[in-house]
């Protein structure tokens, strides 16, 4: 069986390749930044801003927490057959001061984490559909 | 001038899965509270209702749906919603119209019928919603969220999976004689412990269903309840804020938060600042609480409301239950009706049920579940979306 083409799940919101990074943007008056990327009107009450620049995000960040899921999730979520197991943690970003939830890159195992351990961003496939596999971005734990 | 308005009648129609229309329930809840008041329908002037998404337009309508169900009597009306806090959203608009002299006598009502299973979004390709992104991109469902701040919990402050049990076991035991509640069980810890995780560290039994329900409260001025009661309930304070920028706690539905990047976390976060605005508006604290119902929506997210409601430090929240307190006959009973733990949630009626029982309590009528001497108690719960809901009630 020939490979299946591979695209994002979600267009222009993380870049490919070696090193990965979610694509965000910063407001270009207060500097605050967003994910997904905020285009219109700042979002900071004390801003007036209608400008936005697109930023790559720190690859980069601390585990605050992470959570197993052991049934499946309903659509639209689309789950492998038969169903595995999975992991999301919520990631904090020390520079963007921002948190952003993700699953864990597939073989990790849920008992090896702990909060304030050190993650890296991967692009992994999540779900195959229409012939295509489709990626997303995953945290991975930074080799010690 | 006070800004108390009197609860003078509540009514519920019991939780379950009974598979029936949402109004059928709306309307029992509905006349028991009229009755609990001793008014007639027809001295509403003004319906309150909370929404229900799940139900098609008459649920969207809730408010002209139930008036339409009751009878046409020509009183004003408002729906509101704010998904879990929708309860809170349309009281505090009842409390508004009284307040302001625009009505005397207000119904708050919410009813649901739900589906089963895990609470799913809207259906369609909906590129541009956080709710239906989260499951498409990660398979973020509801409990996750529970399961993150759990694990915090464990992670930070030490708290155990025996911990989390300990709350289903309690609320179980608090809500063994509730008549309105749907799981009448006393729940044993190695029975909690021993039911399938779900999102770990989150069990089956920790984790809330979603029910089938209705509650009501009859609202009026301080002035007509004194012609109807001579120790009405009173409603002091009524919370419905949303979190200052930048909410940096991740929050359902979100996959990610504000950047404090360019303003500071500001002092009070969200959750804390639910109650801390009722507090506020009533003129207590805390330590005036006799009781609490908080939005047990997991049983690890009851100690977290601990913390978020003040009663006591961050990371405290773990001793206060393991010493009792919060159990019935403690210093501070928390969940006396026995929660969501034994209810399940009925979106829209939900934040409505957790007043109806500050109301038994506080008029003595709580029966076996009775918190011996209540004066004051507080109610927590956050819709999705950032919807806080609070309101603090006392005699």
């Amino acid at each position: 069986m020939a490979a299946n083409e591979t695209v994002p799940a979600i267009e222009g919101w993380f870049t490919e390749g070696d090193n990965p990074a979610l694509i965000g943007t910063q407001c270009t008056q207060c500097k605050t930044f967003f994910f997904p990327r905020e285009e219109t009107y700042c979002r900071n009450p004390g801003c007036q801003s209608t400008e936005f620049e697109s930023v790559e995000l720190s690859r980069e960040g601390t585990i605050w927490s992470y959570a197993e899921h052991f049934y499946k999730p309903p659509a639209p979520y689309i789950a492998p057959e038969p169903f595995e197991p999975y992991t999301i943690a919520a990631v904090e970003l020390a520079e963007e001061k921002l948190v952003i939830l993700g699953q864990m890159a597939k073989g990790v195992a849920h008992s090896d984490l702990k909060a304030g351990m050190k993650v890296e961003l991967v692009v992994e496939p999540i779900y195959d559909l229409d012939d295509k596999t489709h990626t997303v971005w995953k945290w991975k734990p930074l080799a010690a | 001038m006070s800004k108390d308005v009197a609860v003078l009648g509540v009514g519920m129609h019991p939780w379950g899965k009974w598979g029936k229309n949402f109004v059928e329930y709306g309307v029992k809840a509905c006349n028991d509270a009229l009755k609990d008041a001793g008014i007639d329908w027809k001295d509403v002037d003004f319906v309150s209702g909370a929404e229900t998404v799940r139900n098609g337009y008459p649920g969207y309508v809730a408010g002209a749906t139930f008036a339409q169900a009751l009878g046409w009597s020509g009183a004003s009306v408002a729906t509101s919603y704010a998904a879990c806090a929708s309860g809170a959203t349309g009281i505090n608009a009842a409390r508004a119209r009284i307040l302001s002299g625009m009505s005397d006598v207000a119904l708050v009502i919410g009813a649901d019928t739900t589906p089963k299973g895990f609470l799913a979004p809207n259906a369609g390709e909906r590129w541009d919603d956080p709710d239906w992104l989260r499951f498409r991109l990660m398979g973020c469902t509801n409990p996750t969220y529970f399961a993150l701040y759990a694990r915090r919990r464990m992670d930070i402050y030490g708290a155990t999976e025996e911990d989390f049990a300990q709350v289903k076991v309690k609320n179980s035991r608090h809500g063994f004689t509730n008549p309105n509640a749907r799981y009448k069980k006393k729940f044993t810890m190695e029975e909690v412990l021993g039911s399938n995780m779900v999102a770990d560290p989150l069990r089956l039994f920790e984790i809330c269903a979603t029910s089938d329900g209705a509650a009501c409260v009859v609202l009026t001025s301080m002035e007509y309840a004194k012609k109807h009661s001579t120790r009405p309930v009173r409603v002091s304070g009524v919370s419905t804020v949303t979190p200052t920028f930048p909410s940096t706690v991740i929050e359902m539905p979100n996959f990610s938060t504000d950047s404090a990047y360019s303003v500071p976390v500001p002092d009070t976060e969200f959750r804390d600042s639910i109650a801390a605005y009722a507090y506020e508006e009533a003129g207590v604290g805390p330590e005036d609480m006799s009781l609490a119902e908080v939005y047990d929506l997991s049983s690890a997210l009851e100690l977290d409301w601990y913390e978020n409601i003040g009663l006591c430090k961050p990371g405290e929240a773990e001793k206060l239950l393991r010493d009792g307190d919060t159990t019935l006959g403690g210093r501070v009973p928390v969940n006396p009706s026995g929660g969501l733990a034994c209810f399940g949630e009925a979106v829209p009626a939900q934040a409505i049920a957790q007043v109806c029982e500050l109301v038994w309590q506080l008029r003595g009528q709580a029966g076996e579940r009775q918190v011996e001497g209540a004066k004051a108690g507080i109610t927590a719960n956050q819709g999705l979306f950032g919807h806080g809901s609070s309101v603090l009630c006392t005699i």
